[in-house]
């Protein structure tokens, strides 16, 4: 049981994330050459025609096109194969595995000793999800590596998403790497001062502690940057800037996006 | 219990995005009206606690470790509706910037944790917290179980969004196109994983960090706290054997009642054996419990293939010596009590010795 060494991994993951897509966001390629209002619309209408289509060669097609976005926007397949194909393959897949066995359909074949019935619609139906949520999740992250979460948000404004909103979520992004510096700090601490086994119901003790420590640190951290905001003159409004300047090319990507989408949702109807 | 892109249709998320909507309006306008301008400084950081919250990996009895979302905890120390925005807003830059759930999924999982989490966890602790004092163990208890039926409530949900997809959604050779599990597969597999481990999770945070708060800074359980409730510290409760002395009485009670259950005539439904298929009596005795639906003319061969397996030492709660069915009926729930409490204390100290013990300096 070492659910320091755990967390721990856990928080420094977070940051390692966040350190590799501000990296690859600053890399030159097709992706991070586009306006991020018209790459979060076009990635959002793919993923939503990979959600919509009813044939598996469609969601095919729209992997596709995203393992051609990555390769343009220079993002190895190797970077993607760690960070979504294989994790959603091993969560997905064992969800998908019993789905041959448990769909009713037509018998395909028997397990010779087993006696097991795999039918053809159940096959189908686990290669929908399978390919349906790796599908979402490349191009889903394939947007988050190449855009700055500031621009991501600032695009999210097109998006009708409140002013209040989007303001709350920036200030979060950027306390979430305080408060994780702050966790990491305090459990690498403890860890300095352990010698030998805790009991289980201590570890506990300690872990939820750890958790009302930072709470009572981040409602002490609210009023805080209360206070220094309104030293700097905030009055309770909020503004964003909108400093987005569209080129020819983002409204050619922007057909081009706009096409494909409406072809597979036609097509995969 | 993050959905990701993909599990759901498309028009089941546009239902749940739009069954969150009013509950995002009403809690942000809540919320400025509460806290006017504090709002934004208030809520970024609450939002990034709740995301670091997810991170935090438990310790839980038996040995495993587990993450919670936090939502219990998050709802006693923030109100709700502060809660329910704290938590979206974790799940979306967590969906945005992890991976982490979907994108047209954002919906649903706030839905199913953020809202009707945050909601069922405020249910249950104020019920059961009611008006006691801010330090009483109360309190701890009621925070375990707003955890606990706060993730189950959630996973609920979810189990029931994935279970109505091959409903609605199949394609023309009738395969399901999104979550493939009917509802009778969906909510048991759910189910099962929320109702152990991650409702352990979160019933350990919710009771954890509140016994913390208990002992450090009372003052931030006043929130969802009655007004006009008391600091109050209660003496510790009697440890040991003694807090355990209520349940050993129920015990002997129960087993001193057992001769009842022969008074209850007949076999109990479904519970037949190979023998009343054969007899003409017990075929009209098990047509009749059944609604006079005829039973089958031999017993199910299954039923009959796994019976020859294991024959029961007390078959019919009574070992062959004893003349009197009520004697046999005692002694085999002594005989039965006694196995299950020392299969109990040997697992038990069996568990306590592999742990071993804390170190101590000598």
């Amino acid at each position: 049981m070492n659910f320091l060494e755990n967390s721990l991994a856990g928080f420094l993951n977070a940051l390692e994330h966040a350190l590799d897509a501000e990296d690859l966001a600053r890399r030159r390629g097709l992706l991070q050459r586009l306006d991020p209002r018209i790459k979060v619309a076009g990635i959002a209408g793919l993923v939503i025609a990979a959600a919509m289509a009813r044939r598996l060669w469609v969601i095919a097609a729209i992997f596709a096109v995203a393992l051609l976005l990555a390769a343009a926007s220079r993002i190895s397949p190797i970077l993607l194969a760690r960070r979504v194909w294989i994790p959603v393959l091993f969560f997905t897949g064992i969800i998908a595995l019993p789905a041959p066995f448990v769909i009713p359909g037509r018998i395909v074949w028997t397990f010779p000793w087993l006696g097991w019935a795999v039918t053809a619609q159940g096959l189908k139906s686990a290669a929908f999800l399978v390919s349906r949520v790796e599908t979402a999740a490349t191009l889903s992250v394939l947007l988050i590596l190449s855009t700055p979460w500031n621009a991501v948000l600032k695009a999210l404004r097109m998006l009708r998403v409140p002013v209040v909103v989007v303001v709350i979520l920036g200030m979060a992004y950027r306390y979430i790497f305080l408060l994780l510096d702050n966790a990491r700090d305090m459990l690498e601490s403890r860890r300095s001062r352990m010698m030998g086994e805790m009991s289980g119901p201590d570890y506990r003790r300690m872990a939820t502690a750890s958790v009302g420590v930072l709470m009572s640190r981040s409602l002490q951290l609210g009023g805080d940057v209360y206070s220094a905001m309104l030293a700097r003159g905030f009055q309770g409004e909020v503004y964003v800037l909108e400093d987005f300047r569209t080129a020819a090319f983002d409204w050619v990507m922007l057909s081009v996006f706009a096409a494909l989408a409406a072809a597979a949702i036609y097509y995969g109807r | 219990m993050h959905i990701p892109d993909g599990y759901l249709s498309p028009s089941t998320c546009v239902v749940l995005y739009g069954a969150s909507a009013p509950f995002w309006y009403t809690a942000l306008r809540r919320m400025k009206a509460a806290l006017s301008t504090r709002v934004v400084p208030l809520l970024s950081v609450m939002a990034a606690l709740s995301f670091v919250i997810m991170m935090f990996n438990l310790p839980l009895p038996g040995g495993t470790t587990g993450h919670a979302v936090g939502v219990g905890i998050a709802t006693i120390i923030l109100g709700p509706w502060a809660s329910i925005l704290a938590i979206s807003m974790a799940l979306g830059i967590q969906a945005v910037f992890f991976g982490d759930g979907g994108i047209t999924t954002l919906g649903a999982n706030s839905f199913n944790m953020a809202i009707v989490g945050s909601l069922v966890a405020f249910a249950v602790y104020r019920l059961i917290s009611g008006s006691a004092p801010l330090a009483s163990s109360r309190r701890i208890a009621a925070a375990a179980l707003a955890g606990y039926t706060a993730i189950n409530a959630s996973a609920l949900c979810a189990a029931v969004e994935f279970g109505i997809q091959p409903i609605y959604f199949k394609d023309a050779s009738g395969a399901p196109l999104y979550a493939p599990y009917p509802l009778g597969i969906a909510v048991p597999a759910m189910m099962i994983g929320h109702l152990t481990f991650a409702g352990l999770a979160e019933l350990v945070l919710s009771a954890g960090v509140v016994a913390y708060f208990q002992r450090t800074n009372p003052g931030l359980l006043k929130n969802t706290a009655p007004a006009n409730v008391e600091l109050g510290r209660e003496e510790p409760g009697p440890a040991g054997w003694r807090a355990l002395r209520p349940l050993w009485i129920a015990l002997a009670l129960l087993l001193v009642l057992t001769p009842l259950g022969i008074l209850a005539a007949g076999t109990a439904w479904g519970e037949w054996t190979v023998r009343d298929f054969s007899s003409q009596q017990s075929r009209a005795k098990i047509a009749q419990a059944s609604g006079n639906a005829t039973p089958p003319a031999a017993a199910p061969r299954g039923l009959e293939r796994l019976s020859a397996i294991w024959t029961a030492p007390f078959a019919q709660y009574a070992p062959s010596f004893v003349r009197r069915p009520a004697v046999g009926y005692l002694l085999s729930a002594m005989f039965g009590c006694g196995a299950i409490l020392l299969v109990s204390l040997v697992a038990g100290s069996l568990a306590t010795r592999a742990r071993g013990r804390p170190y101590e300096l000598s």
